[in-house]
């Protein structure tokens, strides 16, 4: 652990970005920190930033951990990390849109069309419909991870309803209310546009048929969902409605709410549900999720989907492995972010090394996701990874593999005082008429110690973080 | 709005009311269970409770026999019977954390913090919990949910549609608790009139909380007629069936008002208003006291029903 980059301290020296947290920390007794903590969590509890967890038994409202040791970036940083996100999250979208016309990309041989065909996430229903600007993908959630000072990897793209935004910015409502002085000495941006510019990226997709102010609405699965208060705190924020498949019919070309004053016609449907659910009569008979019908309306310009079905057919972990080179072809840019080195159990080379050196490795099933799935060769005994190595042998074509990267570490608060924990960043791009990214992002911190794994289900944290202004 | 929220908001307040009148209920049963028994014994009593509480198929079914500690837990604590406190809070809470962007923090505070110290309470060994103990926190809570509502919200659409909740509830629930009335209190014209039946009469008064609020008003002897008067026709008792439905006809007029549309349901509310401001209690007798409100149970349901589909249901066209 020694060798892994640090954010705040470069061989005992304070970094610039957190020079002025130094002095905010030593400032700060056991006891005044015991007590702000806690104040933290009576904040979340009493907004109601938890995530509901039913079935496991006690209280069904939990909170996710949050450090308050702030993570920093400059505004350097920043520049270079947006221009990334950006170039990304346009290059994610040309694919999309090109895979759903003519293929170019396959025709040109620098995909594998089996890759994208075959793929569960690509949705035939779509193909040859071209949604509003193009855009498939409205809020890509790019996580990326650091080793120095300039190097960043994209770990993953979610192109489909990244999820904890919500975090994003309550952290900063809390850190706001509990340490103003902190954000007098420092001059932090702001990160609370994005319910603003997710509201005008939302209006900006309007379909065909809408001309006037469109009506959006969020399609959230239910109150059992474990996101439904991010769900609910969106939809309050932007000022639109929070629906379920329960509220929505279709008639005559068109999606309608059901209103105390009668149907109310629905333009933009930011969905927070698989593309599974979103229409029975199209994709799973067997949902009560779903709106039927809803799929003609779509395709048919009378309402717009975000993210639009088929988009997951972009952040698959396979698919993954080819997003600079979707830069190149369609952006005519060397890719300024770069990707974690892959290997790919489906090419025999790869699954031969993959194999050999599993111990060194990250071995990740293509469609796991939130931690699960996966095996971090460093930290395993040699019964896991013998038991992993079973799992990858049965079927290849299903596995990836990465070197294990030397993440970075943020200060965090722990028990015994303050230590390194390693993090990730989860930024979230808006694609409409317009990019936009919000300086700052989701920071989430594997709290414990030596541990690779940030996932809240996992036992990761989050952090407010930071950008700071020139 | 969206009709599920209308529902939603609709069913926090009833089952706010729900909860204060199971532990009206308990407070009933508990004393009369304290006096000598006339005619048909102790029995009966509890089984009254349960028929008023409409959970006595539920509660035979689970214990059988009507034993009282057994119908206290029946009705405070049991998650079986979905009319008990604990089921009604739980899922006002629930509604409300489905609509939390439609409440205020303040409302949200109130209903989850009922909802946490209940979670307490029951963790409590039963023998340390008094029945009225139980019935002045449940009245308490609810107490704090209803200011907090006064305090605090928009008076919109929302906010009528809580309060029509409120009413329908409180309409039907009055007219049952009255309905023990019926089944213990009058278990032979013989007593009509005899101290036992006034000394039982005044125990629902208190149950209601409104024994001095009936002595300012009325003075003097306590008679069948006064209290059946105060609790059916009176405008100025805030439990009396009267004003439950005069609440609820306000509520839908201040729709129709709000939305530009009259229905069916504002039509009923009025003519329900109407029939009960012209009645007089000697008539209530001559029609016989469970009849009328069998009668009022039905109406109320009805107007329930028309509110249902009027707003709620997501069919409005």
């Amino acid at each position: 652990m020694v060798d892994n980059f640090n954010e705040m301290y470069d061989g005992g020296k304070v970094r610039e970005p957190y020079k002025r947290l130094e002095d905010w920390t030593n400032a700060m007794p056991t006891e005044l920190r015991a007590m702000k903590q806690a104040e933290a969590e009576a904040l979340f509890r009493r907004i109601g930033i938890t995530f509901a967890v039913y079935g496991e038994g006690g209280d069904p409202d939990r909170l996710i951990p949050f450090d308050m040791f702030p993570r920093v970036f400059t505004q350097n940083e920043w520049r270079k990390l947006e221009r990334g996100i950006k170039q990304r999250a346009r290059a994610l979208n040309a694919f999309l849109l090109d895979v759903y016309g003519r293929a170019e990309i396959v025709r040109a041989g620098k995909i594998p069309g089996r890759l994208v065909f075959q793929n569960e996430a690509f949705e035939r229903a779509v193909t040859g419909f071209t949604p509003p600007r193009g855009i498939y993908s409205h809020i890509v959630g790019i996580d990326i991870v650091r080793t120095g000072p300039d190097e960043f990897f994209v770990l993953e793209d979610n192109c489909r309803t990244p999820s904890g935004v919500s975090y994003m910015l309550e952290n900063r409502e809390i850190m706001m209310r509990m340490f103003p002085q902190l954000f007098r000495e420092n001059r932090i941006e702001p990160v609370d546009g994005y319910s603003d510019a997710l509201r005008r990226t939302l209006a900006s997709v309007a379909p065909a048929k809408c001309d006037r102010e469109p009506n959006i609405g969020i399609l959230t699965p239910g109150h059992y969902n474990s996101a439904y208060y991010e769900h609910s705190f969106l939809a309050d924020l932007m000022g639109v409605e929070l629906v379920e498949g329960q509220d929505l019919f279709v008639e005559g070309g068109f999606c309608w709410m059901r209103t105390t004053e009668g149907p109310k016609k629905l333009d933009v449907i930011y969905r927070r549900i698989d593309d599974a659910f979103l229409d029975p009569l199209c994709f799973r008979p067997d949902s009560m999720l779903g709106i039927p019908g809803l799929m003609d309306v779509y395709r048919s310009g009378g309402v717009s989907i975000c993210s639009a079905p088929g988009a997951g057919v972009a952040d698959d972990k396979a698919v993954y492995t080819f997003v600079p080179e979707m830069v190149r072809f369609y952006l005519g840019e060397e890719p300024l972010l770069n990707n974690v080195p892959t290997w790919q159990c489906a090419k025999p080379d790869d699954y031969k090394y993959v194999l050999e050196n599993m111990a060194d490795l990250v071995v990740k099933e293509v469609h796991g996701s939130g931690g699960y799935g996966m095996l971090v060769g460093p930290k395993s005994t040699t019964e896991q990874i013998e038991a992993f190595r079973q799992k990858v042998e049965a079927h290849p074509e299903n596995y990836i593999a990465q070197p294990t990267l030397a993440l970075s570490a943020t200060p965090t608060f722990v028990q015994e005082g303050i230590a390194p924990r390693h993090v990730d960043l989860r930024p979230y791009c808006l694609v409409g008429e317009k990019i936009e990214l919000v300086p700052g992002g989701l920071t989430r911190v594997a709290l414990k110690e030596g541990s690779l794994v940030v996932n809240s289900s996992q036992g990761g944290g989050v952090k407010d973080t930071w950008v700071l202004a020139e | 709005m969206l009709s599920r929220t209308a529902e939603n908001l609709f069913w926090i307040a009833r089952y706010i009311e729900r909860a204060e009148t199971m532990a009206r209920l308990l407070e009933v049963g508990a004393r009369i269970a304290l006096m000598p028994s006339a005619g048909h014994g102790y029995r009966s009593e509890w089984e009254s409770i349960l028929q008023a509480s409409g959970t006595a198929e539920g509660f035979s079914a689970k214990y059988g026999d009507p034993v009282q500690r057994n119908i206290e837990s029946y009705l405070f604590f049991d998650r079986d019977n979905p009319s008990s406190v604990v089921s009604c809070f739980e899922r006002a809470r629930e509604n409300a954390r489905i609509v939390r962007t439609a409440l205020t923090s303040q409302v949200w505070d109130a209903l989850n913090g009922a909802f946490q110290e209940m979670r307490r309470l029951e963790r409590m060994p039963r023998s340390e919990l008094e029945v009225t103990e139980l019935a002045e926190w449940v009245n308490r809570q609810a107490a704090l949910v209803r200011g907090a509502m006064d305090a605090t919200l928009l008076r919109n659409d929302g906010y009528s549609f809580l309060n029509l909740g409120f009413a329908l509830e409180r309409a039907d629930n009055t007219a049952r608790l009255l309905d023990v009335k019926y089944f213990v209190l009058l278990p032979s014209v013989d007593f009509v009139g005899s101290g036992l039946d006034n000394y039982q009469w005044q125990t629902l008064l208190r149950a209601l909380s409104a024994h001095r609020a009936f002595h300012w008003a009325y003075g003097g002897e306590i008679t069948a007629a006064k209290i059946a008067h105060f609790l059916i026709l009176n405008p100025q008792s805030p439990r009396s069936l009267i004003t439950a439905v005069t609440m609820a006809m306000e509520h839908l007029d201040a729709l129709s008002r709000g939305y530009n549309k009259s229905g069916p349901a504002q039509m009923r509310a009025r003519a329900l208003v109407g029939e009960i401001a012209e009645t007089r209690v000697e008539e209530i007798f001559d029609e016989g006291l469970h009849e009328f409100l069998t009668r009022f149970i039905r109406d109320v349901g009805e107007l329930t029903e028309m509110v249902q589909g009027a707003y709620l249901s997501g069919e409005a066209r």
